[in-house]
């Protein structure tokens, strides 16, 4: 399969990307690690008429800390460096955990975490950890640049709040202060598939008891899903509580129906996956 | 059209290609080296593997002109280029004798993929090669020989005595 012919632009720095972006607008594609945007060309599914490649862009790419209690991601460090940094793996081990769920090796070495956030598939795992996290992302355009809550970015399936004319330039998450426990339940029929259900489950311990709690859901329906009923059920609880509150983990979802599950199984799997990544995050 | 330059297996390489020709096909068709192989063709199959700046990808889902400036490895560069078996790669010469292929179809990836997960662990259990193997898909071996193989070749790389593979 080929993709359909398209103009190619090579910026080599944020600027230049930006007014690429302003020059074509909506006629052109952002090509992170290309692989959410190439096998949507290849099935022309996608025919965009300019391609704006970040993979020369300077600057985006590395792992900082901002000074607010906050890690700097740069949106084109691609998922394997994301497991693998030191301040990630210190300071926010659950994003570096659910990055190595995502695709298999070899995606891992040219997916991006800005391209995977920026396509905004609800299926994807990224975009659940960082709702569950409280992160966000840096956007940049003509006008300057912009901080987007996760609670705000993901809008719909494949939509994000990003404009034509913005990328993303960082992603942004909390360092985890105190004793974190986390896991995703990925739920997959064959190994490397994308997700039928994924659950993120984390609780903050404190002297026996579930001092916070954050639950993330991954394709339960066109946005990626934060379960604050049961976030609400299990704050200040003792970890016996999480079986009545993760069977609030489907209140409010309206999952889609296909080859692979029915609504109702979804919604199903969302309860079980999120009391089993919540007992699991207890410890 | 765009003019890339890669080094493909130790040699420089450099053509005018269309934006839109994906890696797989520079290699295939451009080059002529037909060794690596397009499966699936959709970044699942894994047969398309090979090794950019050192790092294994699916070259169905790169396009050239991503490649510009790498360095490209593929199946063909393995073997020492010499006559014979005395030649070949740790991973070739164990896919041979541990019986790792039968088709032969998702071998070059399969190889290439292996050589990629033993260089981040240069001393993988089962486990390890069967979840870092998850992204090439064989349909006749049923795997068991090709975790022999892995860690076989494994184990030779790594300058151990040679030892018989139980999986």
């Amino acid at each position: 399969m080929i993709p359909a012919t398209f103009e190619y632009v090579r910026p080599s720095s944020i600027d230049e990307a930006v007014a690429a972006l302003a020059e074509h607008g909506d006629e052109a594609k952002l090509l992170a690690g290309g692989h959410s945007l190439l096998p949507l060309m290849k099935l022309r599914l996608a025919a965009p008429e300019v391609v704006i490649d970040l993979g020369r862009v300077d600057g985006l790419r590395g792992v900082s800390e901002v000074g607010d209690g906050r890690l700097a991601i740069g949106a084109m460090t691609p998922h394997y460096k994301v497991m693998a940094d030191p301040l990630i793996r210190e300071h926010c081990g659950v994003l570096a955990d659910v990055t190595a769920k995502v695709g298999d090796a070899q995606v891992r070495h040219r997916g991006t975490i800005g391209g995977a956030l920026a396509h905004g598939d609800s299926a994807g795992d990224l975009p659940a950890v960082l709702l569950a996290l409280g992160g966000s992302v840096i956007a940049q355009g003509p006008g300057g640049t912009r901080e987007i809550e996760a609670a705000d970015f993901f809008v719909d399936y494949l939509t994000t709040a990003l404009s034509d004319d913005e990328l993303v330039t960082e992603v942004r998450v909390p360092k985890l202060v105190g004793d974190w426990g986390w896991r995703y339940e990925k739920f997959s029929r064959v190994a490397q598939a994308w997700a039928i259900v994924g659950a993120l489950g984390m609780v903050k311990r404190s002297n026996g008891h579930i001092e916070e709690a954050r639950v993330g859901l991954t394709n339960m329906g066109t946005r990626p899903v934060r379960c604050t009923a049961t976030e609400d059920a299990i704050r200040g609880q003792s970890p016996d509580a999480i079986e009545d509150a993760a069977a609030h983990a489907s209140d409010g979802t309206s999952p889609s129906s296909d080859l692979n599950a029915t609504a109702e199984f979804r919604q199903h799997l969302a309860r079980v996956l999120t009391k089993r990544a919540l007992t699991a995050a207890v410890g | 059209m765009t003019k890339v330059e890669i080094t493909v297996d130790g040699t420089s390489t450099e053509h005018e290609v269309e934006p839109r020709l994906l890696l797989v096909h520079y290699l295939r068709d451009v080059l002529g080296r037909t060794g690596t192989n397009v499966g699936c063709d959709t970044s699942n199959c894994g047969a398309c593997t090979i090794h950019m700046d050192g790092q294994s990808v699916k070259s169905c889902t790169v396009l050239a002109v991503q490649a510009d400036g790498s360095t490209v490895d593929t199946v063909e560069g393995l073997a020492d280029p010499v006559e014979g078996e005395a030649g070949w790669h740790p991973l070739q010469r164990a896919f041979h004798e541990e019986h790792g292929l039968q088709c032969g179809y998702c071998t070059p990836g399969m190889i290439m993929a292996s050589k990629g997960l033993i260089e981040d662990n240069p001393n993988p259990s089962e486990k390890e090669i069967r979840d870092g193997l998850e992204g090439n898909l064989c349909r006749c071996t049923g795997y068991q020989n090709i975790v022999k193989a892995v860690q076989s070749a494994a184990a030779e790389m790594r300058g151990d005595t040679k030892v018989e593979v139980e999986v």
